[in-house]
């Protein structure tokens, strides 16, 4: 593989991580809160799929149109039953219980599917690739992660800046107090938020299941990229998320590509480097939500 | 106008009854190795440990504010510094617990440096990350055995009964210091300025209070103490590896000990300490459902008790074992 080849490879994979930091900067930027368990939810969305495309047989995008709502669900429950309840009680209740979580959903997965590794087969896709002619080529299920991540982010966007709800949405981020005082009932829009988030890490942790193999403990890394991804491209930059998942991922395959074992930590620097240098991020709006 | 007496306490009479209980049960504790079993032993050494990170965590999260997730970092760090020191350097492998909490607390201020951009969730997440960034580091050090690990090989001269009295012996000796340490320390007067930034950051920057000093000094001893701890537990364990010395269990562990035994008091990790250790006990052959439990024990805690199960107790009865506020008492006759 050329120089080239290991950027392309990269900027793609930044597709994937933006899908997975879309949701984690979304609830932030709401509820101010940092859903630990967000990577936890996206792998176990990853193993809901390979339940359903292994035991009954369904077509991978079948599994993703059941595991979406499904993840969705769960993500409204939980702000309804359980994070709205540690509502104005400052930020360590919220971060303990999605801590909690993250432990939880970790183990009952190890105690359900073992700790052994999991991929989803989606028959030929994960495989099939592109030439882009010079020797260069991109895999087909690369391009259409980076295309759905695009995607979500417009329709993000779009939701959040030419909605009713998404102007609700934005009120909410700038001055909870003000804008429940004008009638907007921000538990119901904070479990929208959450059923959001997990829908949105619901595709990117089925996507990543395509891609590469899973275990029960793959959870908090991609807490941590998503974090990353966040931060490099600027806190509430939702378009930012797409630069710094992009920086990372270049970073992580040209690490790897230096050293086998420096891919994950080359990314990690990088993100280090950028917080040393840029601690508002490369795209740091004002408003938290755009 | 009438002034009534008034005094200000600072003991309570639950605090006397510790102190009365401690200074009977130390001796017990001290001459243990004298009556008990080496497996007892080695048990207590881990309570120990677990009971230190406790206080440790606690100091942080629940006097600081500071969310750390990432304090696994300084366990790995603590125990590699004790390998590097006893193994590399032929410094006395004893000698090299204290030393090792140095080496963590001098990682942890260029460290600090890094994740006190970070203020809350973000704090949380951050510390987690930098502490993946250690693991990673220690894994890809040849010299440091990279992903396998090495073995401490220092203290193979010595009889198996002398390193684990010593062991046991430091082990307790870390606890008290611990214990002690942070007793003072949030008596004297900067832990009344360290609540009162937990309380408010904004009201007590503008009395006086160093609201970063303040934090960075509390985050530094953590690292200490976390680190030390980390020494002790390889000293005792002998086999170290950067998925095991790094590990979030370590942190998950030590943050549900808290959360269960009541966050923000110094008895709160005792108790959570001793639950932790008899569920684990009862849990033994139920594999990773002892952890499922325990963070459902935790989750339930924070969502009902977010005062924990000593909170509950100082609630219900008013006591107070290691009192570190002060109370106003004013006597009912007024003075004229």
């Amino acid at each position: 593989m050329g120089w080239l080849d290991t950027i392309v490879q990269g900027l793609l994979l930044g597709g994937l991580y933006a899908l997975f930091a879309t949701g984690l900067s979304l609830i932030f930027g709401v509820m101010r809160i940092v859903n630990l368990a967000h990577g936890d939810f996206s792998i176990l969305a990853a193993f809901l799929a390979v339940v359903l495309v292994d035991a009954l047989a369904l077509h991978w995008l079948l599994a993703l149109a059941l595991v979406v709502p499904l993840m969705a669900l769960l993500g409204y429950l939980l702000q309804r039953l359980v994070l709205n309840r540690l509502l104005g009680r400052g930020i360590l209740p919220p971060i303990l219980v999605t801590f909690g979580l993250s432990i939880i959903i970790q183990n009952a997965l190890l105690e359900t599917f073992s700790a052994d590794s999991r991929r989803l087969n989606p028959g030929g896709i994960d495989t099939a690739s592109l030439a882009l002619g010079g020797g260069l080529a991109v895999g087909w299920f690369s391009l259409i992660t980076l295309l759905v991540a695009v995607l979500v982010l417009t329709g993000l966007q779009l939701f959040i800046g030419r909605t009713r709800r998404g102007r609700a949405f934005r009120a909410t981020a700038d001055d909870q107090a003000t804008a429940a005082l004008m009638g907007i009932d921000d538990r119901g829009l904070y479990a929208l938020a959450m059923a959001l988030s997990l829908g949105i890490v619901a595709v990117a942790g089925v996507f990543l299941g395509i891609r590469t193999t899973f275990a029960f403990s793959s959870g908090p890394d991609r807490l941590l990229f998503a974090f990353e991804a966040v931060i490099i491209g600027g806190l509430g930059s939702l378009w930012g998320t797409l630069v710094g998942g992009a920086i990372l991922g270049v970073a992580q395959t040209v690490g790897a590509k230096l050293s086998p074992g420096w891919g994950i930590l080359t990314g990690h620097l990088v993100f280090l480097g950028v917080l040393l240098i840029r601690p508002q991020g490369l795209f740091a709006r004002q408003r938290r939500l755009d | 106008m009438a002034t009534h007496a008034y005094r200000v306490q600072r003991t309570t009479h639950a605090s006397r009854v510790g102190l009365g209980v401690a200074i009977l049960a130390l001796p017990a504790l001290i001459t243990l190795p004298a009556w008990g079993d080496p497996a007892s032993m080695r048990r207590l050494v881990e309570f120990i440990a677990l009971l230190v990170l406790a206080q440790m965590w606690n100091l942080l999260a629940g006097y600081a504010g500071l969310l750390s997730i990432g304090q696994q970092a300084y366990v790995g760090l603590g125990g590699y510094a004790l390998i590097v020191l006893a193994d590399d350097l032929g410094v006395d492998p004893f000698l090299s617990v204290p030393l090792a909490g140095l080496i963590a607390m001098a990682i942890a201020l260029p460290t600090a440096a890094l994740v006190f951009r970070f203020q809350g969730g973000y704090f949380a997440v951050g510390t987690w990350a930098v502490a993946e960034v250690f693991r990673l580091l220690v894994a890809n050090t040849g010299a440091l055995g990279r992903g396998t690990g090495r073995t401490l090989k220092a203290v193979f001269p010595l009889a198996r009964e002398t390193r684990e009295l010593v062991t046991y012996d430091i082990a307790l000796a870390l606890a008290v210091a611990a214990l002690v340490g942070i007793y003072a320390f949030l008596r004297a007067r900067f832990g009344l300025g360290l609540m009162a930034v937990r309380d408010s950051e904004a009201a007590s920057q503008t009395l006086g209070v160093d609201v970063f000093r303040t934090k960075l000094i509390v985050y530094l001893l953590a690292a200490f103490g976390t680190g030390a701890t980390g020494a002790v537990i390889y000293l005792n364990l002998l086999r170290i590896s950067p998925d095991a010395a790094f590990s979030i269990n370590w942190t998950a562990s030590t943050i549900f000990i808290v959360v269960i035994g009541g966050i923000g008091t110094l008895e709160g990790p005792l108790v959570g300490a001793v639950v932790f250790f008899v569920l684990r006990e009862l849990l033994a052959d139920y594999g990773a459902w002892y952890m499922i439990l325990l963070g459902a024990l935790a989750v339930s805690v924070m969502l009902a008790y977010p005062q924990g199960l000593w909170g509950l107790i100082a609630e219900r009865w008013d006591v107070h074992v290691f009192p570190v506020q002060r109370r106003l008492r004013i006597d009912d006759a007024p003075r004229p």
